[in-house]
C-alpha cells in the first residue's frame, strides 16, 4: 500500500504489531485495544508509538495518550463509511493533535481532498495509479464553504477579503 | 462475499442474463458469443443453476461494457426464441407503459 | 433569488471538470462500477430501467426563467423533450446517456446549476415553502437560511460519506408547504421576544419505516444555525447504523436512543463547536442576503378592474382562481399555482416547449421567477392581480391551468416501474386513470381538498404514507397490488395514514378510490368538512367497509 505523506510518496517507518507480540524497536503502531489496556507500558518504552483507531471507537478516549502518540491511523473499511472523517476534525479540531494523521483502508483519490480537509496528513493509498494522481486530486477544488480545521481561507472569508478592497 | 462459484442460484425455467450498457445505460442481454444485444430474442438462455451462474460471471466479468448484471427469467416463443417473463422485465423490453410526455 | 457570485461559480467550474474526469475514468474501465456509482449518484446520476437518469438541483426550489430555459434546452438536447419535476423541488431526465452527461453538466452550470447532492448518502437539496418571500403568512423569508444550509452543506468534507441520505427541509410560515416533518431534519422559522430563530426537529421521515420528527429544540437562535445542524449531523455520522441499510437514516437512531437522549448528545457536541467559525453574524448573513435579487413589485391595489371584470364574466376564469391563486403579501398581487396534472398525463412532467414557454410568461407576468413546490407543481410566486386574466388564458394554450390544485386529481406520484429500477409496481398509469376517473372539475371542486399519493414500493417516493389516501403498490406472483392507507397528513399536524387492509387489484383500485371519495360524501357534516377531517372524526372503519363491499 503507497504511502503519501504531506503530499508526496514516502516510505512507511512504523510496523504494526500484533497484541501480545513484544514491541520491537524503532516506530511501531500498536492496536487501540492495547493502547487502552496497556497504556504505560507502551509509552514508557523509547521510540515512535503509533495507534490503529478503529471507526466505532470514540476518539476522547485519546487524549491521555495523544501528546505521546507519533501516529494515528483511522480507517476507511470502505470509502463510503466515512465516520473516520468525523474523528479526524475532533482528533485535531477539539483535541489539538498534531502528529501523523493516516488514512488507511479503501483509501481512493476521489475522496483525499475530503481527508486533507478533515486533518488527514498521511494517506495509505489503495492503488498505486493514485499516488501519481494525489497532487491534482487534492488541487481539484480551489473554492471551499466550510470553515475546517485545514485553516484554508472559505468562501465567506474571501467574500470579506473582496468587499475589503473593494473587489 | 460467497463467490459466484460457490453461490447456488435457484433457477425457475429459461433464464437470460441482462444489464444496462455503461456508456448509454440502455437495456441488455447477455448473447450466447459473449457479447451483448439490445434484443432480448438475441440473448443466450441457460436452463440450469451452472449455466446461468456461467453467464453471469461473463456478464460480471464484462462490467466496463454493461453494468448491473442479473439473471431474469423468462418464456420461450414456439421458435424458441426467449421473451420477458415478468412485467419488470417487459417493461424493460418495451419501454414505458405510458405514452411518453409530447409524443402525442 | 439568490444571484451566484466568482466563488459559487468557479466552484461549479470545478465540480464539471471533476465529473467529467471522473466519467472519463469509468469509460476507460479505470474505475470500477462500486467505485464510480458513489461519485456519479452525488451528481444525481442513477442508472435507472432503461437509460441513466438525471436529477438536477433546483435549490429550495427557485428558478429564474433563464435556468427554467436552460432545463428546457437540456431536455432538448440530451433527452427526450421532457423532463419530470420531483417532490424534492428538483427535477429529473429519463433519458441521459454517461457519456453526454458531462456536456449536459457543463450546460446547467452556465446558468448556475447542477445535479450536485440529489443523490447519494449526503446533505442533499434544501427544501422549503414554494411561497417562501410571496407568502402572506410568513414571519420572514426562509430561502436566506436555505441558501447559507446549501453553502454550508456543498460538498461538505465531514459529511459527504453519512450513513444515509439527509435532507432538511424549512418553513417559515404558519402553514407548513415544506413538509418539514418528515424529513431528517425539520426547521421551522419563528421569533421569540422579537430574535429570530427555529424550532429543530428531528428523525422524520417516510420510506419502509416512517417517522413523524421529534422536536429536540424549541428555539435555536438564527446565529447557530450551522453549528447546530454540525453538531446533529456529527451526532448522526459517527453513531448512526452503517450495518443494515434500512436502519441508516437519522430516524431509527433517534427511535432507538430516544428522542431525549438523543438531543442531549447534540446539546454535548454543540456547546463544544457553537461559538466556533460557524457562528453567524449579521455580516455573515448580509453578505448572503445581498445577493438576493428580490424583484421590485409595484405599487397596486388589491382587486383591480380587470380582475373584478373577469371574475364576474368568466366563470372558468373564476374557477380557476378560486383554485389556483393564492394571497400575496404584498397589495395587488397573488401567487398562482401552474397545476401540472392536467387529466392523463403523468403528474409533475412539463415538456421542453412547456419549460420555453412558462419561462417566456414568467418575464411577462410574474418578474422572471419560477417555484418548484413539493406536490410537484410550478408556481410564479410574483404575479400582479390585474395581469391575471390574460397569464389565465396563456396558461390555459399549454395545459398548465387545470383548477385542480389540492384537489383529488393533483396527485402526488412516483415514477414507478414505468421508469426507476426500485419500483414493484407502476404508479404513473394509476394517476392517470383517477384523473380520468375524476375529469369532472365541477365534481372535484365539490369533493374538496383531497391529497392522492401513490407509490409503487415501499421507498416511498410518492409520499402514501402522507396522503390523505395514500396508495403503496405491492407485486404479488408478478401481479400489480395496491395497500391503500387513509388519514395520512405532511402538515404541521403530520400523521402517517392508516391501513384498511388488504391490497387491492390494480383492476380495482380506481372504483375502490372512488368509493371512498362517495363514502365522504355521504357523511361528510357539511361540503366544510374536507375528506382528511371526516377520516379523523369517523376512523376508518366507514370507508373500509365500503371500500371491500362487494361491487
Amino acid at each position: 500500500m503507497p504511502l503519501v505523506k504531506t503530499g508526496a510518496p514516502a516510505a512507511d517507518l512504523f510496523v504494526a504489531v500484533a497484541d501480545g507480540e513484544p514491541l520491537p524497536d524503532g516506530p511501531v503502531i500498536v492496536s487501540a485495544a492495547r493502547l487502552l489496556a496497556d497504556g504505560p507500558a507502551v509509552i514508557a518504552r523509547n521510540g515512535e508509538i503509533g495507534v490503529a483507531w478503529p471507526n466505532d471507537k470514540d476518539v476522547a478516549e485519546l487524549q491521555p495518550f495523544l501528546s505521546r502518540l507519533s501516529l494515528i491511523s483511522l480507517a476507511f473499511p470502505k470509502f463510503r463509511d466515512g465516520r473516520a472523517y468525523s474523528q479526524a476534525r475532533l482528533l485535531r479540531e477539539r483535541y489539538g493533535y498534531k502528529g501523523e494523521l493516516r488514512a488507511v483502508g479503501n483509501v481512493l483519490r476521489d475522496q483525499v481532498l475530503m481527508m486533507v480537509r478533515a486533518g488527514f496528513d498521511a494517506f495509505a493509498l489503495e492503488k498505486a495509479a493514485d499516488v501519481e494522481a494525489f497532487g491534482k486530486a487534492v488541487a481539484t477544488y480551489s473554492v471551499f464553504y466550510q470553515p475546517t480545521g485545514d485553516q484554508r481561507p472559505t468562501v465567506r472569508d474571501a467574500r470579506t477579503a473582496s468587499a475589503a478592497t473593494g473587489g | 462475499m460467497t463467490s459466484p462459484l460457490q453461490r447456488k442460484l435457484k433457477i425457475h425455467g429459461p433464464t437470460v442474463v441482462t444489464a444496462n450498457r455503461l456508456a448509454d445505460g440502455v437495456s441488455v442481454w447477455l448473447t450466447a458469443a459473449g457479447g451483448w444485444s439490445e434484443t432480448i430474442a438475441e440473448a443466450a438462455v441457460g436452463t440450469t443453476s451452472d449455466e446461468v451462474l456461467r453467464l453471469l460471471d461473463i456478464a460480471h466479468a464484462d462490467e466496463n461494457t454493461a453494468v448491473g448484471a442479473y439473471s431474469a427469467s423468462a418464456t420461450l416463443a414456439a421458435d424458441g426464441t426467449p421473451q420477458p417473463a415478468n412485467l419488470r422485465e417487459r417493461i424493460r423490453v418495451s419501454g414505458p407503459t405510458i405514452s411518453l410526455p409530447g409524443a402525442a | 433569488m439568490y444571484v451566484y457570485d466568482e466563488f459559487d461559480r468557479t466552484f461549479l467550474e470545478e465540480r464539471v471538470a471533476e465529473f467529467r474526469d471522473q466519467v472519463a475514468r469509468r469509460l476507460s474501465g479505470e474505475l470500477n462500477e462500486e467505485e464510480f456509482k458513489p461519485l456519479r449518484l452525488m451528481n444525481g446520476v442513477y442508472l435507472q430501467l432503461h437509460a441513466y437518469m438525471l436529477r438536477v438541483c433546483i435549490p429550495y426550489g427557485t428558478l429564474s426563467s433563464q435556468q427554467l430555459r436552460a432545463l428546457g434546452a437540456v431536455a432538448r438536447k440530451y433527452d427526450r423533450g421532457y423532463g419530470h419535476f420531483t417532490t424534492r423541488q428538483n427535477i429529473q431526465f429519463n433519458w441521459i446517456k454517461l457519456n453526454e452527461l458531462p456536456d449536459a453538466m457543463a450546460d446547467l452550470a452556465k446558468v448556475g446549476i447542477h445535479g450536485l447532492q440529489t443523490s447519494g448518502n449526503c446533505i442533499r437539496n434544501t427544501t422549503t415553502d414554494p411561497w417562501a418571500g410571496a407568502a402572506a403568512d410568513e414571519v420572514e423569508d426562509p430561502r436566506l437560511y436555505a441558501e447559507v444550509i446549501r453553502q454550508w452543506s456543498t460538498l461538505h468534507p465531514e459529511f459527504t460519506y453519512l450513513p444515509r441520505k439527509f435532507k432538511i427541509a424549512i418553513t417559515a410560515a404558519r402553514h407548513d408547504r415544506a413538509a418539514i416533518r418528515v424529513h431528517d431534519i425539520g426547521l421551522r422559522l419563528h421569533k421569540r421576544d422579537g430574535e429570530t430563530g427555529f424550532e429543530v426537529m428531528v428523525g422524520g421521515g417516510l420510506g419502509r419505516s416512517p417517522f413523524i420528527g421529534k422536536t429536540i429544540k424549541d428555539f435555536l437562535p438564527k446565529e447557530h444555525l450551522l453549528s447546530y445542524l454540525e453538531a446533529v449531523l456529527r451526532t448522526y455520522n459517527l453513531g448512526g447504523r452503517r450495518d443494515n441499510i434500512y436502519k441508516a437514516r437519522i430516524k431509527i437512531q433517534v427511535h432507538e436512543m430516544g428522542a431525549e437522549a438523543f438531543a442531549q448528545k447534540v446539546e454535548a457536541e454543540w456547546a463544544e463547536i457553537r461559538d466556533g467559525a460557524l457562528k453567524l453574524d449579521e455580516a455573515a448573513l448580509d453578505a448572503i442576503r445581498d445577493r438576493f435579487q428580490i424583484p421590485d413589485l409595484e405599487t397596486l391595489d388589491d382587486q383591480p378592474a380587470e380582475l373584478a371584470r373577469a371574475l364576474a364574466t368568466d366563470a372558468a376564469f373564476a374557477r380557476w382562481h378560486a383554485n389556483s391563486v393564492a394571497p400575496h403579501k404584498t397589495k395587488g398581487h397573488a401567487i398562482v399555482t401552474l397545476s401540472l396534472k392536467p387529466v392523463g398525463a403523468p403528474p409533475g412532467d412539463a415538456t421542453a416547449d412547456q419549460m420555453d414557454a412558462i419561462a417566456d410568461l414568467a418575464d411577462r407576468y410574474a418578474y422572471g421567477e419560477i417555484r418548484v413546490a413539493h406536490e410537484q407543481n410550478l408556481t410564479f410566486p410574483y404575479v400582479r392581480q390585474k395581469d391575471l386574466p390574460a397569464l389565465w388564458a396563456k396558461l390555459k394554450e399549454i395545459g398548465v391551468a387545470t383548477p385542480n390544485v389540492g384537489l383529488i386529481t393533483d396527485i402526488i406520484s412516483c415514477p414507478g416501474l414505468d421508469y426507476c429500477a426500485l419500483a414493484n409496481t407502476r404508479s404513473i398509469p394509476i394517476a392517470q386513470k383517477l384523473t380520468e376517473r375524476f375529469a369532472d372539475e365541477a365534481r372535484i371542486a365539490d369533493i374538496g381538498r383531497l391529497h392522492v399519493n401513490i407509490s409503487g414500493c415501499i421507498n416511498a417516493c410518492g409520499h402514501h404514507h402522507v396522503g390523505h389516501i395514500g396508495i403503496l403498490g405491492v407485486e404479488k406472483k408478478d401481479e400489480e397490488f395496491f395497500q391503500i392507507t387513509l388519514g395520512g397528513k405532511g402538515n404541521s399536524k403530520a400523521r402517517i395514514g392508516e391501513l384498511i387492509g388488504p391490497a387491492v387489484a390494480e383492476s380495482e383500485i380506481v372504483d375502490v378510490v372512488e368509493s371512498l371519495v362517495d363514502t365522504y360524501l355521504n357523511l361528510r357534516t357539511s361540503p366544510a368538512e374536507t375528506f382528511v377531517a371526516a377520516v379523523e372524526r369517523l376512523g376508518i372503519e366507514p370507508f373500509k367497509e365500503r371500500a371491500y363491499a362487494p361491487r
